[in-house]
């Protein structure tokens, strides 16, 4: 087996057993990148110098028998909205085009300390906003299991990078699915942790409310491994939580099958694929097989998340998105400018693209005065109710299971034109960000046409370890996450 | 005038804390611009805030002090516009649920108590400064960051005020209040105290409020006084000629002393507040209320009131002294150390104290002249007489030395020995026949000249009482 296909756990055994060198990892693993990222375009940013930097100082640390990091010599891939001292953070956006933040966001940081290798920065749909990735302003990523095929949105780079091989283990944002959609597209692990497990100090923020750090990982082992390193509390993020963390790794195939799985009936109707409905019933038979009970419920009020969502990610990212003024940093118009209003006009128009100027649109109507109580504030509402039907369904399930999307990955081009139908593409995702409980994406089949097909796991508050182990349960008699896509 | 004046009154108090309200950088006033700053107070991307306690509980102090209902549950809201000295575009402000709301202020106006109603008071974020090249034509400005991100209290009251005088007097008490429970230094040289006022007019007797005007930028009370002026004049001639008054936001220009149309109501900004999902909602406990009240010393409106009671001073003295905390601080150490003579000890510090402090433009907490130094010197006052204390006095501010330390160096005791100045007595009258003789035939001037020769001899240290008993004794007998 090649190098860059085995997982960061592994290869991480290897270096510590110095059966291959982190630099050796990382020169193997360059030359599959320069081979494969042309097809996948997987990355905005490429830190070949300062992954060997880092490489030669965890080989120095292990020749001189020094103590090293959870994820030492790991090739790690940042999604580009994830702030890197050094290394740019554009967001895939032209007004950031050219920002080399002065800090590292809280994760990076934690990664750096326990020795993971930063490979580059990965593609996103524009400030995160998008479910297909062509909403970048920079290029369109592939997916890797057929190129015509959008990776997901919006963390579409540190997927289809996942599972090319191009790098061992990724960190995204999701917002309202956009870790756990583009890995159920792309066939990887992706899991967003609970609303203020992970802080976000230096994630650029799309929607602040919303908005959490996620893992991108090739099986659920890895998931486990990288969330270990970024979740706890940060005295910089004033909504990230001080509930301690538990062990995600050492009893992770240590899990009861005797499981009460909940199974919403929302989330199997119209709509769903019908190849996709049928891979996640068989998935829920093999817990049946291992002792699960499903359990059907209703989440009543989830048929009002993805209007909910809309309403409340356009308010948080029309505010957000304010800052982005061309006074301190970032884009400057070329055109003169006759006073600060035309300066500010000519940033953003230059700067934004179109689906970032819709929600900053949208954003900016319902905050506006004499609308607020009628849009803000009910979706507000709503959203209290969404979290009282899962507060209600936890009380009788340990989990509950669903598709993570309703269909497999779409064509490139195929639903651009439509913004109503790409937003649709979230609905199975959406609610655990309003209601900001963890979720977890493993891959449970693939299409006929070979498109893999994920299974979602959400859990309660800070319950992460449980559907962990849930995820592994499932994976340890599957063998969906080992299948390779032809990279040709 | 036929008309009434409505007003209103926001102040902008800055905080006095050493960090920022949402990150760590020094709220430092005068350095360097933009070296106060950090990627929070940048507002880079992907920065987030976190909210500085000293400057919530100051908050708390002075709604407290304020006499508000305290909010149980806070939070914070974005309030969004677009400004170059905004980082964020938006301000992170309180809007929906502030710390503290129906609060009041007691004034005094021509002897009259007047209660001036607290809307609410809140806690936001300061903006930093635009700096405009002095250069003609230069097509740019500069931003100072340095104060972005300090924390300000904003005090918004009821249109409750209806003169000059009032105004006057409500930013007078709030300054001290301010001051006295150290929430803020209120230099509004500083720019740490700033104001909005809003000014409607209408005929008297009318119940219906006029077309209010909303004026910005008010640095100071004496532009706040002058806007006052500016604006019932403007309003009130455009009433007289039976224009409408416009309902809308303007600016003053403090150099020439005039307000400028800034934007019109329908120009109005939409702030489109909503909560801030980077903060955390605060909960405010009747514990934490409490704690909070036990750090509130005696305000100025009571202990002006105690000073009457309890010293017998004047009304107007009380005031002068509790306007002021620490003069007051330092009037009550002198009182405590001496045990006696309040009303002298009020009458130094009116009158010398405050004279030196204003003439070396300096506060009583760093006159060289400490209380204790100051008692000494009362005490030793009938010893010397009055002229020579305040000589003294001005000695002590030079040295730093004693009034005791001075008089025994100088010997300055005042002769009291009434043997020793009759001899003198005498021999003045034997120099000074013709004036002798002027007292006899009733002209009292002479008096004076007589008693002015003997401190001349004495160098001043005849006890003054003294000499005329003996004068006129010697003289009468004389004359008989």
């Amino acid at each position: 087996m090649l190098s860059h296909e085995l997982s960061a756990n592994q290869i991480k055994e290897k270096i510590i057993k110095r059966e291959i060198t982190a630099q050796e990892v990382i020169e193997e693993l360059f030359e599959w990148i320069n081979l494969k990222e042309p097809l996948i375009k997987a990355y905005l940013c490429l830190d070949r110098d300062g992954a060997f930097l880092k490489a030669k100082e965890v080989d120095k640390k292990l020749d001189n028998g020094d103590k090293v990091g959870l994820l030492a010599g790991v090739p790690v891939a940042l999604k580009d909205n994830i702030c890197t001292v050094g290394i740019k953070t554009t967001c895939a956006s032209k007004i950031l085009e050219d920002f080399i933040p002065p800090y590292d966001a809280f994760v990076v940081k934690r990664i750096k300390e326990e020795d993971a290798i930063i490979i580059g920065k990965t593609n996103l749909d524009e400030f995160a906003m998008g479910s297909s990735n062509e909403n970048s302003a920079f290029h369109v990523t592939r997916n890797p299991w057929n190129t015509d095929c959008i990776p997901g949105g919006s963390g579409g780079g540190s997927a289809a990078a996942v599972t090319a091989d191009t790098v061992f283990m990724a960190l995204g944002s999701d917002t309202g699915g956009s870790v756990r959609q583009p890995s159920a597209f792309c066939g990887n692990v992706g899991c967003k942790p609970t609303y203020g497990r992970v802080s976000r100090y230096g994630l650029v923020a799309f929607a602040s409310s919303l908005d959490q750090i996620g893992s991108v990982t090739k099986d659920v082992y890895d998931a486990a491994l990288l969330l270990q390193v970024v979740s706890g509390h940060d005295g910089f993020d004033s909504t990230s939580a001080t509930v301690g963390v538990p062990d995600y790794i050492s009893d992770i195939n240590n899990v009861d099958g005797n499981l009460k799985i909940g199974v919403p009936k929302e989330f199997f109707g119209e709509g769903l694929d019908s190849e996709v409905g049928s891979a996640v019933m068989n998935a829920l038979e093999i817990y049946k097989k291992n002792g699960a009970e499903l359990i059907d419920l209703s989440l009543p009020h989830c048929g009002y998340a993805v209007a909910t969502y809309y309403i409340i990610a356009t308010a948080e990212a029309s505010s957000n998105l304010a800052r982005y003024d061309g006074v301190r940093y970032g884009h400057r118009s070329q055109l003169s400018e006759d006073n600060i209003i035309d300066m500010y006009s000519r940033v953003r128009a230059e700067g934004f693209g179109s689906e970032v100027k819709r929600r900053i649109l949208l954003g900016n109507y319902v905050l506006s005065s004499g609308f607020y109580e009628d849009y803000y504030l009910k979706a507000s509402k709503v959203r209290n109710l969404i979290r009282n039907d899962f507060e209600d369904a936890f009380k009788k399930v340990d989990c509950i299971i669903s598709p993570t999307c309703p269909t497999p990955a779409f064509r490139i081009g195929e639903k651009i034109t439509d913004p109503l139908q790409m937003y649709l593409s979230d609905i199975y995702t959406i609610p655990a960000n309003l209601v900001g409980i963890p979720g977890i994406s493993v891959p449970c089949g693939f299409t006929n046409t070979g498109l893999p097909i994920g299974m979602q796991i959400l859990g309660k508050h800070f319950d992460e370890r449980k559907i962990l182990k849930v995820a592994k349960l499932f994976e340890n008699g599957t063998d969906f996450h080992l299948k390779k896509p032809e990279l040709n | 005038m036929k008309y009434e004046v409505v007003m209103g009154l926001e102040t902008h108090a800055e905080l006095d804390t050493e960090s920022k309200l949402f990150c760590g950088c020094s709220t430092k006033f005068g350095s360097e611009p933009n070296t106060q700053t950090c990627p929070v107070c940048l507002g880079l991307p992907g920065v987030l805030p976190v909210m500085n306690k000293k400057a919530f509980e100051h908050s708390l102090k002075a709604a407290l002090s304020l006499s508000c209902e305290i909010s149980e549950f806070t939070n914070f809201d974005r309030k969004s516009y677009y400004y170059p000295d905004l980082p964020k575009n938006y301000q992170t402000s309180q809007n929906y649920f502030n710390i503290g709301n129906n609060g009041y202020v007691d004034i005094v106006v021509k002897g009259k108590e007047k209660r001036i109603d607290i809307h609410n008071v809140h806690l936001e974020e300061e903006a930093g400064k635009l700096v405009h090249p002095e250069t003609s034509g230069a097509n740019y400005s500069l931003v100072d960051f340095n104060r972005a991100g300090v924390p300000l209290l904003e005090i918004v009251t009821q249109p409750d005020m209806r003169s000059v005088e009032e105004v006057e007097s409500y930013m007078q008490t709030l300054r001290n209040i301010l001051l006295y429970i150290g929430v803020s230094d209120c230099k509004m040289q500083e720019g740490s105290l700033r104001f909005e006022a809003s000014i409607s007019l209408r005929e008297k007797g009318s119940n219906v409020l006029g077309n209010r005007v909303e004026i910005k930028n008010l640095n100071s009370m004496k532009a706040v006084l002058k806007v006052i002026a500016y604006e019932i004049s403007r309003q009130s001639s455009l009433l007289d000629k039976g224009e409408d008054v416009l309902m809308e936001t303007r600016l003053w220009d403090d150099v020439d002393s005039v307000s400028r149309r800034m934007r019109s109501k329908e120009e109005a900004h939409d702030y489109r507040y909503f909560p801030e999902p980077d903060l955390v909602p605060v909960w405010i406990d009747q514990e934490w209320i409490d704690e909070t009240r036990t750090t509130i010393p005696e305000l100025p409106v009571s202990k002006r009131q105690r000073f009457v009671n309890e010293y017998t001073i004047s009304d107007y003295d009380a005031g002068i002294l509790t306007d002021d905390k620490l003069l007051a601080d330092y009037f009550e150490e002198c009182v405590g150390l001496s045990q006696d003579s309040p009303k002298e000890l009020s009458n130094w510090i009116i009158n010398d104290v405050l004279r030196e402090l204003n003439e070396r433009k300096t506060n009583v907490q760093d006159f060289i002249v400490s209380p204790k130094m100051l008692v000494d010197l009362v005490k030793i006052k009938p010893a010397i007489g009055s002229s020579i204390a305040k000589d003294v006095f001005v000695e002590m501010i030079n040295t730093g030395k004693t009034a005791p330390s001075i008089v025994k160096e100088k010997s300055l005791t005042q002769m009291g020995d009434v043997s020793e100045l009759n001899d003198i007595v005498a021999k003045v009258i034997d120099e000074n026949p013709k004036a002798a003789e002027d007292y006899g035939k009733g002209k009292k001037s002479a008096l004076t000249f007589l008693i002015g020769q003997t401190m001349k001899v004495t160098k001043g240290k005849a006890n003054p009482k003294i000499l005329t008993e003996i004068f006129k004794e010697k003289l009468s007998a004389g004359s008989k």
